[in-house]
């Protein structure tokens, strides 16, 4: 069974229609990355997943549970819909670090909230806090930035934000992890650290969807790929057989653009 | 003791009405402008536009007439006064004039501060599964501070020289005091409320100094 089943996603801003029947479906481990050109809609559909909007249509299902359906508004609630957002993390393409905190803070604060609504937190406040720290050190040695857990996020690099927000987004253990074209906003000489990052969890087995327009990257690390064009999933597959071998002119066009 | 001296005296008494007023009004204003730049920025537009009708009176009339009409107003218009009776009903209709006024200007600080925040810091908050209270409080609120304080200085700071403006409804503030001195001829203790004011002041600008470094070790 999927782990995660996406189901006719449509959405709209006003009259312009943003996404049409979005459907597809990923399976525990697995990596998607998510490809076409700026404005095809891959950022919404990102957006869409973590409920940052809200989408018209269609239906969210993770590991069988329907998270999210335009057809119950029981599942709509802020209240439901915050609860459900810690199924999927988000790593921006801005970092979106919370410049007051430092590397290790950001790492540990959405941690340390949702630790007190846990029942036993005020007995074992102590030892919960302690564990919230540990991963939060082991996720950043993870990230190599154990020498900057007591940066703040203006003293680091492009890149060193990104890792530090991918290790935020990992604390929370989301089933499905969700980047948002991770290395648009960095320098060229720097996006390759990200990247490497990206391919060590791909190798873990984490379950990942990667909005990107490193196409390259895309074919090596990811296990599938969907391209999208004006709102709608044009081709979707194997990740060396979409890029290598396209069946649909929209994607050969688009795949042509990259010199691919 | 000589003159000079007594006259300094009852100067400093009478600046203490100015600091009182100054206290309090930003004891409350402080907080309520927070509240009026919610209703400002509120996703429901007749509370919008109510809000924002109100500060648009607020800021668009003079504190001064804003102090007489909360004052005499209510007897003016046939109801029994809500002030106490003396000095005291005279500082206390002063003081939610002040905060009615400043935190009006507070609000449109705050709502500036507030909407500078990249909005990428709440989604962040948000699919980290933080509520909206743990958004605010642990996430925007130190940015907003941090962006508001020269504004704030600012804004403070004319607070200090307005609490003078109580004198017109007797408050006797230490303008009023100088006052009565040179309606005697006695010019000096006009022109040296000016110390009161700037000493003031000035410890006013190095506290909000201190506070922007202490605010410096995040961009």
């Amino acid at each position: 069974m999927a782990l995660l089943e996406v189901n006719g996603i449509g959405k709209s801003f006003g009259t312009t229609k943003v996404l049409r029947d979005i459907s597809f479906e990923l399976a525990e481990g697995e990596a998607l990355a998510i490809i076409g050109s700026s404005g095809s809609g891959k950022t919404t559909l990102l957006r869409c997943l973590n409920f940052l909007e809200t989408a018209d249509t269609g239906s969210i299902t993770v590991a069988g549970e329907t998270l999210w359906s335009a057809a119950d508004t029981r599942t709509q609630s802020e209240e439901a819909i915050r609860k459900k957002r810690l199924h999927f993390g988000l790593v921006f393409q801005n970092f979106n670090l919370f410049p007051q905190y430092t590397a290790l803070q950001n790492v540990m604060l959405a941690g340390q909230l949702l630790a007190k609504e846990r029942p036993d937190y005020k007995q074992n406040k102590k030892q919960i806090l302690a564990d919230i720290e540990t991963q939060a050190r082991q996720l950043l040695a993870q990230m190599g930035l154990s020498d900057r857990e007591g940066h703040y996020p203006h003293q680091l690099s492009g890149g060193q934000q990104q890792r530090v927000a991918i290790a935020r987004a990992l604390a929370l253990h989301p089933d499905i992890l969700c980047f948002d074209e991770p290395t648009s906003a960095l320098d060229p000489e720097l996006t390759g650290e990200v990247l490497r990052v990206l391919r060590e969890l791909a190798e873990h087995k984490t379950t990942m969807i990667i909005v990107t327009h490193e196409m390259k990257f895309a074919r090596d690390v990811a296990d599938r790929i969907l391209f999208m064009d004006g709102g709608v999933v044009v081709e979707q597959g194997d990740a060396k057989e979409v890029i290598d071998h396209p069946k649909e002119e929209r994607t050969r066009q688009f795949l042509a653009s990259y010199g691919k | 003791m000589g003159e000079a001296a007594v006259i300094w005296g009852r100067l400093t008494e009478a600046f203490w009405l100015n600091c009182q007023l100054f206290g309090l009004t930003l004891l409350f204003a402080l907080p309520l402008g927070l509240v009026v730049s919610f209703g400002s920025m509120s996703k429901f537009a007749p509370l919008r536009g109510v809000v924002k009708t109100f500060v648009w009176i607020i800021r668009g009339t003079p504190l001064m007439l804003q102090i007489l009409v909360i004052y005499l107003g209510p007897g003016l218009m046939g109801f029994t006064s809500p002030w106490p009776s003396g000095g005291s009903g005279r500082l206390v209709a002063a003081v939610v004039a002040f905060a009615i006024n400043y935190a009006c200007y507070f609000s449109e600080i705050y709502r500036g501060g507030i909407e500078a925040v990249p909005k990428g810091q709440t989604e962040a908050g948000q699919v980290l599964g933080m509520t909206k209270a743990q958004i605010f409080f642990r996430v925007t609120l130190l940015q907003v501070i941090k962006r508001i304080l020269p504004p704030m200085g600012n804004e403070i700071i004319t607070l200090v020289k307005d609490t003078s403006l109580a004198n017109v409804i007797a408050n006797k503030d230490i303008i009023m005091m100088a006052k009565e001195y040179s309606a005697k001829g006695l010019i000096w203790p006009l022109f040296s409320t000016a110390v009161f004011f700037l000493v003031f002041v000035g410890a006013l600008t190095l506290l909000f100094g201190w506070l922007e470094k202490r605010l410096d070790y995040f961009k």
